[in-house]
């Protein structure tokens, strides 16, 4: 009840900041200094706890690594069902169900992937990207401590996310699911666990960033917008205007 | 004596020359450009230094520095003087190549496939590719925006790894710190000059 109570204040505090912040453009920080500051501490926070774990991790042998990726990822895919509906997206919606259903029954609770092999490859949806599909733009943009980067929309996205996923349903709010129920704690480590194999596929891309910026806090920015903005159009390719340059 | 001398010590060079010559068809041109890459980050009897340079003269010979310096300045190469923008392009190398010789070797124990190829423009062609990790690790689409002006010599002007553009990352971050330093370019010159020298 207290975690609930806790979303529900953090809910109202981003829909006001949300409907100040999209008037702002994209590229334009909600609140620099306090985001900075924040992003050194969860650098920090990645160089004392996060990164030997997923160095660790990395040192699983290559079917558990699998396995753990997996299995995050196929529960990740619930969210995407409420979300293919959102955005009016059948084709995405059969991959979603599709998926969910071969992986969680023939690949052994997901810890198989089988339906990417027959084709079914769901592209990952959240509520942000739904709002960003019906035209909502990105709003200020801001660091979450231990979360990371986000914008007005993606947090008031990432608040949304834990009511219309089915596995927050059963995990958070404690109800049941079709037969299935878990717990709060159940949510929080499998989140964990997500982060950590996230952490630990880009371990080589994140160290060599960190070696080669020069203004580090920008780079994860530039980063994280491109990949939101990919992801709402659902492409792979980023041809920026080269202006004149390109003659 | 002396003509057939310079004869033969061009004719050598003509020769070094076109062992570095990559082909002119932009499809081509990566493959063969990333594959002499990869085999050379790999090859065990060259030591770091010799890697470096090799991956240095790469570089400098296929990559438009200049364009993808100008390119992350933003829209201060329109107002900053001309020995401003001479400057930056000096420290902009130096930083570039800084930086890419440890980028391209966390790719060097890679699988490279060529997936397809798409012409935007009369002088832009996007390559599409893919590296597999030969540890296992998960496939990575890369994406080479190649300059055609001159076909006889194209030149590479940004990488997209998984849609992410290398070249709008470095002009993000330049925007920033010009942004924080009221557009000051020397202070940019400066920020590059440390990252070289340390």
């Amino acid at each position: 009840m207290q975690t609930l109570k806790i979303f529900r204040i953090a809910g109202l505090a981003l829909i006001i900041m949300f409907f100040q912040a999209t008037k702002l453009s994209s590229a334009e920080e909600c609140f620099e200094k306090t985001s900075r500051a924040i992003f050194k501490f969860n650098m920090a926070f990645d160089d004392i706890i996060l990164e030997p774990i997923s160095k660790g991790y990395n040192k699983l042998p290559s079917p558990v690594r699998t396995g753990t990726s997996n299995f995050t990822s196929n529960i990740g895919t619930l969210l995407s069902i409420p979300n293919n509906i959102l955005q009016g997206n059948l084709t995405q919606l059969g991959h979603s169900v599709g998926s969910f259903a071969i992986n969680t029954t023939v690949g052994i609770l997901g810890f198989l992937n089988p339906a990417e092999k027959i084709g079914l490859k769901p592209h990952k949806e959240d509520v942000g990207q739904t709002l960003g599909s019906y035209g909502i733009g990105t709003g200020c943009y801001f660091v979450l401590p231990i979360l990371g980067p986000t914008t007005a929309r993606d947090s008031l996205g990432l608040l949304a996310d834990t009511f219309v996923d089915p596995f927050a349903h059963i995990t958070l709010r404690e109800k049941e699911l079709l037969s299935s129920s878990g717990n709060v704690l159940d949510y929080y480590s499998v989140k964990a666990t997500t982060a950590i194999d996230f952490r630990a596929n880009n371990d080589a891309n994140l160290e060599s960033l960190e070696k080669n910026s020069i203004d580090l806090y920008s780079s994860y920015k530039s980063i994280y917008l491109q990949d939101r903005e990919n992801k709402i159009k659902n492409t792979s390719s980023n041809l920026d205007d080269w202006d004149s340059l390109d003659n | 004596m002396r003509k057939i001398g310079i004869y033969l010590i061009s004719f050598f060079f003509l020769i070094q020359s076109s062992l570095m010559a990559y082909s002119s068809n932009p499809k081509d041109f990566i493959n063969e450009l990333v594959n002499d890459a990869l085999s050379k980050l790999s090859d065990k009897n060259l030591n770091k230094e010799e890697k470096s340079e090799f991956v240095e003269k790469l570089a400098l010979e296929n990559v438009d520095i200049n364009a993808l310096g100008l390119y992350a300045l933003g829209v201060l190469r329109k107002s900053s003087s001309e020995s401003e923008i001479s400057d930056f392009q000096t420290s902009f190398e130096k930083y570039f190549l800084k930086s890419l010789t440890s980028r391209l070797t966390d790719y060097s124990s890679s699988e490279f496939t060529i997936i397809g190829e798409d012409k935007k423009s009369p002088n832009t062609t996007i390559i599409n590719s893919k590296v597999t990790p030969k540890d296992g690790g998960p496939e990575i689409k890369i994406d080479w925006r190649v300059y055609t002006k001159n076909p006889d010599k194209p030149l590479i002007r940004d990488l997209i790894v998984e849609g992410l553009s290398m070249a709008r990352v470095q002009k993000e971050e330049f925007a920033s710190i010009l942004n924080s330093n009221d557009n000051d370019i020397r202070i940019l010159i400066i920020k590059l000059e440390d990252f070289v020298n340390n």
